[in-house]
């Protein structure tokens, strides 16, 4: 591995594809807004604590074990948090996505992949420089986002329970760990749709289908089938080391120069 | 420096294959330049793309400055340039930044002094800073050939460099490769225009799927149609057909209103005997010159002849 070539060619897919505004608008206001809303939520629901603590007996049983000993509502607050995790997990799953379709779909436009692929990088270098630099925007945005979350919910909460909440083992595992996880199985989905297609917005919205687990979790959730956990995580995690795995192997094999050159559409 | 052997090309399979490449067997000698003709779909995209280790060979064999194919693809990539059939520069990048790239992809040891350099050579100096996308045909297609030479590469593979350029950008693209020529570079070069074949290769091959013919165009048209010496007559020229006829080294005479056309073998060693026995047969001779036949009949010719 040249980690020069791989460091030219993630700077070189920065400096192009951040020139487009609805991949700039992806990478930044999505992030914003995914994090705005929780804290906007929070601060909506630091209303009367005795009215919250009536509509306590609404949670399902499940979650009412998670909260322990803290107050009814910070309970109440961290249940509606809960639900907000997803969008945490959806931006490491959304921004490479865009920025993938239009890297690699616009370099087929271009007819500009062929002189990068006659260069001596090898295709595992390239393979790695196009998804470094589609995931690492997205990871970084995610945990930006989190952490502006992490400065801005005690401020809003009702009380430091949340933030701890916040600060626990699901959350940190949730953004940290599964987040990364996400975006290289957002970038190897692109490749893959992206190999097809020969318009960005196509490929952005055809790659955009891999959300669909995501918001069936959150429906599930908002419906009170399922809790998100510490054990739902470390399962999802597994899950998804076993998807990326498969994924990368695909992405590599459609990543070959003769199959770019004479199969890519 | 480059050796090709019974190389093929096949896409597809049972029925559906498709042999773009049929057993080519070429060699291009250090500093030629070599011009591949051939019409559309002949396969001669799919030949570069396979000496510049794009894509692999379905059979044969062949070397490029004395590397393997299939075995040193990396360093066959690292020693030749290729410039490809569309420029394919990123076109939100400054030209400048266009090369630095690449400089880097190469592992350029100057990767400032070389940018500098090919962009000085090719006059885009000025607009370094501009993107590429804002540069005309000719710009951007000598934007991509800074591209390809770097790093020095001893080989050049062009495809097509003046295609769809005006006859003006054509113009400064051929002057850079005679320059390149001169250099010592070994060029191979996918061409459409013959007239630009003619002029700047020492070599050509002929190829549809096959190789049809190699050598240097003036062989060719000898091969083809012998060397022909036209005598212009201020009479008629019927009468004097016989007097050339009696000559042992031509071949043939036609005699076509006041111009006789005689087909002989080494132009230089006989036109002087000639002229003097139709003097002597009483000619009054304008003047001689030789019947050149261009290139694009000598490529119909053959591209015909192969259906």
């Amino acid at each position: 591995m040249n980690l020069q070539r791989i460091r030219t060619v993630i700077a070189k897919e920065w400096a192009e594809v951040f020139k487009n505004k609805l991949v700039l608008f992806t990478v930044g206001f999505l992030p914003l807004v995914f994090t705005a809303l929780p804290l906007g939520i929070l601060y909506a629901t630091r209303g009367d604590p005795e009215q919250m603590a009536s509509e306590m007996s609404d949670l399902p049983a499940q979650f009412m074990a998670l909260c322990g000993d803290i107050s009814a509502s910070e309970c109440m607050q961290v249940f509606i948090l809960n639900q907000f995790l997803l969008l945490f997990m959806m931006m490491p799953l959304i921004i490479p996505i865009s920025i993938a379709a239009y890297s690699i779909v616009g370099e087929k436009t271009t007819h500009s992949l062929e002189p990068l692929l006659a260069t001596p990088i090898s295709t595992v270098e390239l393979l790695t420089a196009k998804s470094l630099a589609a995931a690492i925007p997205a990871v970084l945005a995610t945990w930006l986002g989190f952490a502006i979350f992490v400065v801005g919910a005690p401020l809003v909460s009702t009380g430091p329970s949340v933030l701890r909440y916040i600060l626990g083992p699901m959350w940190l595992l949730a953004v940290f760990g599964l987040g990364p996880l996400m975006a290289i199985m957002a970038v190897n989905f692109a490749i893959m749709v992206s190999s097809r297609v020969t318009d960005p917005r196509v490929a952005e919205q055809m790659a955009a289908v891999i959300i669909v687990p995501l918001l069936a979790i959150m429906f599930a959730q908002i419906g009170g089938l399922l809790v998100l956990n510490l054990t739902f995580m470390l399962i999802a995690a597994v899950v998804l080391l076993v998807a990326d795995a498969a994924l990368i192997v695909v992405g590599a094999r459609l990543f070959q120069r003769e199959t770019i050159l004479t199969k890519w559409k | 420096m480059i050796h090709a052997e019974q190389l093929s090309k096949t896409f597809g399979d049972g029925p559906n294959a498709i042999t773009a490449v049929d057993r080519l067997s070429l060699d291009v000698a250090e500093g030629e330049v070599f011009g591949f003709l051939g019409p559309n779909g002949a396969g001669k995209t799919t030949t570069v793309r396979m000496l510049t280790t794009l894509i692999g060979p379905s059979g044969g064999r062949a070397t490029v400055n004395g590397l393997t194919l299939g075995r040193d693809d990396a360093a066959i990539r690292q020693s030749v340039g290729v410039l490809t059939e569309t420029p394919g520069l990123y076109d939100r990048l400054s030209a400048e930044r266009n090369l630095t790239i690449y400089a880097r992809l190469y592992d350029v040891a100057d990767v400032p002094g070389q940018v500098r350099k090919y962009l000085q050579m090719l006059g885009l100096w000025e607009r370094r800073q501009d993107e590429a996308g804002s540069f005309s045909k000719g710009m951007r297609q000598k934007l991509a050939l800074a591209r390809a030479l770097l790093h020095e590469p001893r080989v050049l593979f062009l495809d097509e460099p003046t295609s769809a350029l005006d006859p003006e950008a054509a113009k400064l693209v051929r002057d850079f490769i005679e320059e390149l020529r001169g250099a010592g570079r070994t060029i191979f070069m996918c061409t459409h225009n013959l007239d630009e074949a003619d002029r700047l290769c020492d070599r050509i091959g002929i190829f549809k799927t096959r190789l049809i013919m190699v050598d240097s165009p003036a062989n060719i048209r000898q091969q083809l149609y012998g060397r022909r010496v036209v005598v212009h007559l201020a009479q008629a020229a019927e009468g004097l057909a016989a007097e050339a006829r009696a000559l042992p080294f031509v071949k043939e005479v036609q005699a076509v209103d006041n111009k006789l056309v005689v087909t002989l073998d080494d132009p230089e060693a006989n036109d002087p005997a000639l002229v003097r026995r139709l003097v002597e047969a009483g000619a009054a001779i304008q003047f001689v010159g030789e019947l050149r036949h261009s290139l694009e009949d000598v490529y119909l010719r053959l591209i015909e002849a192969q259906g």
